[in-house]
């Protein structure tokens, strides 16, 4: 009897996915463990481990297939030993070579009538306590699209109390539960759109980039944005960062500005808690942590990876922990929980010399801090004209949920903080 | 010399060796700093040997009773000095077993007196001296000691804590044990099993006041069955120690002031925690009435300064100590880099309760009262011992079991326990709760027969009108 392989729900959120690559042929071995396939999803791309050993007999989806729904039959595999019954009566395209195959057909078992049964009954199992499932019911909330804090992900009471505002998880809001993934709002912009005969190449929107142009448009569409902006001298925290690097050489790790900068909006953050906050509907969320989301450019499109609680972690743990990210961001190889939720976001465009700009909050979010680059300018220090290393960030509020005066209070608090940067390790 | 460490661990109880133990396995470098004996109270003068009291006290019992069950045991008495031996060396065995653990996860043990000297430095004084030790962390784990009556001081004589109490030279003829929650209740109930005339003084309007109010009620009835006098709404005036006992002027629910004589008093009114002098408010730790604020993983408002167990809010209970000590570990590989680990806080409901007085007490969630207290329109079943076969086989007809549940949801809100081995049963609630099952599934769970848990599956029945055996 052969297993089915059906396309996994690779996260809360997932209802299609792109097959982008097969990494096993019809005819292959495979043991529990081994890499199937790569599955593109809304966010990253992610390995499909096989469960059962076997040998495939099917692929039954094209490499490079987009919008596979979620409980499609994507492969079928023989299990070791059994002879394999599907082969023999259906054989797929293989059976060529050996015009006598057919012969042994007539022989063989009554097994074949059994139909494959799926070993999970419908798509991918959800895992949710007996009361989760029961609040959901009651409610109405599919649970496919709320993500679980229980242990192992396990959805549990709270996710579903939780989900009453609708936004728990970063991603989940955007999509309404009964809408495809697929629908939504580029794909009909782009097909109205006139091209006035101009020669171009057409490249089709992968689900990062589907995912961006959603959110993003939800946010500038439905946040009122207000805009602060200050200048930072940065010498300070230049020489403390000299000096750290210098005390941590040993150790292998090497601080860059910008972790220094991702602690100091989470100090900043600590110090104005009003900002640390999320507009929910009827309830505004004020967070007791600071999870900064730290914009990273990947090859696919930006992503956000989080450092959790980076307020009381130490810069070098925030250094270490962001390396490891960004190169999982790069590889495409973040897991959903290492990229949604947070409590305030960090865009850094300094290294392209980029000297101020205004970033779009990230949803559910209120603000997010949009770094320039440090540049040696002249600034007016005790009354005289010198020379000193500025640079220049604007905090964009969600002004529902965050007054002008608390969002200047953590501009101000993110100032003093990098301009006395020995708060930063204390 | 000074060694530097990942963790170190202040106090060596289920909390503290626990943690280390879990912070070592987790790949951290550890070290625990106990300054008496490895284990802490719970295994050397807490609920160990008082376990092992408490089965002498029953032997003793069942064989006073062996006619019920068509046996015949004849000048039956009780040897109290090798009742205290025998505990004695149950918690001894259980000592050297965490010296055992602490050598095989390679966790370095400083014997001595711990005091913080800064952000992850201690100083231990021992016998051999004092050292300075240096970590990134330190979970604080001191744990807490009897509280006093401010008007007679424990000496050990004829005025006893739980410790005294453990190791009595003598049997008291008349005790007098003020308070009733599970500490005094168990030695009042060792002592009058052992032959002791006792009288327990309780100042709330009833026994073990944290319990269900059924429970409280089930067990008053019961021990005065058993010969105890219960004051409750009561409360010690005066206690006048003198050489030949003690005169106590006891004021009862009516307000009128009784004297009675006693041999010995055991005062088990609380515990206070033990945080002063170990330098924790001269790093920034500030105490809240003596307790240590956390959250819920034991962080508290000084980075890499955690605390555990009984310096913390309640409930004071070894089990509760060591779970937080495996997430304050957790929690802290975590800070340390360490991504594989996902610490899930403490649900404080969810944390089981038991007291091994005769009848024994269990209980897991919100009481009846407190569930109602906090909104909530319930279903309550109650199933008693004498519908359960199991139970009339071992001649333990006495006692029940009740279940709590929100009508609206079918959570499982709590649950309360009174009879024999209870104390082994909470379990099955408790793995339900932390599972969030609802009436449904207990419901479909296939009890095994004869034993007491079908007792918890008729009071989950019971709760929707559908117990089957009564």
């Amino acid at each position: 009897m052969s297993i089915e392989i059906k396309m996994p729900a690779l996260s809360p959120t997932m209802e299609e996915g792109k097959l982008a690559k097969w990494l096993v042929k019809q005819g292959d071995t495979v043991a529990a463990g081994d890499i199937l396939a790569e599955i593109e999803t809304d966010k990253a791309t992610m390995e499909f481990e096989a469960i059962d050993e076997g040998t495939v007999t099917s692929l039954a989806v094209a490499e490079g297939a987009e919008g596979v729904k979620v409980g499609t039959v994507i492969a079928t595999i023989s299990p070791e030993g059994e002879v394999p019954a599907a082969k023999a009566a259906a054989p797929v395209a293989v059976a060529a070579p050996t015009p006598a195959a057919p012969a042994p057909v007539a022989t063989p078992a009554p097994v074949v009538a059994k139909p494959a049964q799926a070993p999970a009954a419908s798509g991918a199992r959800v895992f949710a306590s007996p009361l989760a499932r029961r609040l959901a019911a009651e409610k109405g909330i599919d649970l496919a699209g709320v993500t679980g804090t229980g242990p192992g992900g396990r959805i549990v009471r709270a996710d579903i109390d939780g989900y009453a505002g609708g936004n728990a998880p970063a991603l989940a809001p955007a999509v309404p539960a009964a809408a495809p993934a697929s629908a939504p709002v580029p794909a009909p912009v782009a097909a109205a759109i006139p091209d006035f005969g101009i020669p171009y190449e057409a490249e089709k929107l992968n689900n990062v980039r589907k995912t961006i142009a959603r959110r993003l448009t939800e946010a500038k569409q439905t946040i009122p944005h207000i805009y602060l902006s200050v200048d930072v001298r940065l010498d300070a925290l230049l020489k403390l960062r000299g000096d750290l690097n210098k005390a941590l050489e040993g150790e292998g790790v090497k601080l860059s500005v910008n972790d220094l900068v991702i602690k100091a909006l989470a100090r900043a953050l600590q110090r104005t808690p009003k900002c640390n906050v999320s507009f929910a509907g009827e309830e505004l969320r004020k967070f007791s942590r600071v999870d900064i989301s730290v914009a990273v450019a990947a090859p696919t499109g930006l992503i956000t990876p989080i450092i959790v609680d980076a307020g009381s972690k130490a810069i070098s743990q925030i250094s270490k922990e962001m390396k490891a990210l960004a190169d999982k961001a790069r590889e495409g190889k973040l897991q959903p929980h290492e990229y949604q939720g947070g409590t305030a976001s960090l865009s850094n465009l300094g290294m392209f010399g980029i000297k101020q700009f205004d970033a779009v909050i990230n949803p559910p979010q209120a603000m997010i801090l949009a770094v320039g680059a440090g540049e040696q300018r002249p600034y007016v220090v005790d009354g005289a004209l010198a020379i000193a290393t500025v640079m220049s960030v604007t905090g964009s509020f969600d002004h529902r949920a965050i007054d002008g005066a608390d969002g200047a209070a953590l501009m101000q608090a993110f100032k003093d903080i990098v301009e006395n940067p020995l708060a930063l390790v204390a | 010399m000074s060694e530097h460490y990942d963790l170190i661990v202040l106090g060596s109880g289920p909390g503290g060796y626990v943690a280390a133990i879990r912070a070592s396995q987790l790949g951290l470098k550890v070290a625990i700093v106990e300054r008496e004996l490895l284990g802490g109270i719970c295994l050397n003068w807490g609920c160990i040997p008082t376990k092992a009291l408490l089965r002498s006290a029953e032997i003793l019992h069942y064989m006073q009773h062996a006619k019920d069950y068509g046996l015949a045991a004849e000048k039956i008495s009780a040897d109290l000095n090798a009742v205290v031996a025998r505990s004695r060396g149950v918690a001894k065995q259980l000592n050297q077993g965490v010296t055992h653990l602490m050598k095989k996860n390679k966790i370095a043990v400083h014997m001595g007196t711990g005091v913080l000297k800064g952000a992850g430095k201690i100083e231990v004084s021992g016998e051999k001296g004092s050292e300075t030790i240096t970590a990134k962390h330190v979970i604080v784990a001191t744990g807490a000691r009897a509280r006093d009556l401010p008007f007679a001081l424990a000496d050990g004589n004829r005025v006893w804590t739980y410790r005294h109490a453990m190791t009595p030279k003598e049997l008291p003829s008349k005790l007098l044990v003020i308070g009733s929650g599970a500490i005094g209740i168990e030695f009042a109930s060792f002592y009058n099993d052992m032959g002791a005339e006792v009288t327990v003084v309780e100042m709330l309007d009833r026994i073990v006041p944290v319990e269900d109010a059924d429970v409280s009620a089930f067990l008053e009835k019961a021990l005065k069955k058993q010969g105890m006098t219960i004051m409750t709404g009561a409360g010690v005036e005066a206690l006048d120690v003198g050489k030949g006992g003690i005169k106590a002027r006891l004021k009862g629910k009516d307000g009128k002031v009784v004297e009675a004589e006693f041999s010995h008093v055991i005062v088990a009114i609380g515990i206070v925690a033990n945080t002063a002098d170990i330098g924790l408010e001269a790093l920034g730790v500030t105490l809240e009435r003596g307790i240590v604020p956390v959250d819920p993983y034991g962080r508290t408002a000084v980075p890499g300064v955690w605390a555990i167990g009984d310096v913390t809010p309640g409930p004071w209970l070894a089990h509760k100590a060591s779970h937080e000590g495996v997430t304050a570990a957790e929690a802290i590989a975590q800070e340390l880099g360490n991504t594989e680990v996902h610490p899930h806080g403490l649900d404080r409901n969810n944390i089981p309760g038991c007291t091994y007085c005769h009848p024994q007490i269990a209980s897991v969630g919100l009481t009846e009262a407190k569930a109602k207290e906090a909104g909530y329109t319930l279903k309550v079943g109650t199933f008693p011992f004498i519908g359960n076969g199991k139970a009339i086989a071992l001649g333990e007809a006495e006692g029940f079991i009740k279940t709590v549940f929100d009508a609206k949801t079918g959570e499982l809100l709590g649950a309360h326990m009174i009879g024999a081995e209870v104390t082994e049963l909470i379990q099955g609630y408790v793995v339900g709760k932390t599972l969030e099952t609802t009436e449904a599934e207990l419901m479909q769970t296939v009890f095994p027969h004869p034993t007491l848990s079908e007792m918890m599956h008729e009071s989950v029945l019971a709760a929707y009108g559908r117990a089957l055996h009564i």
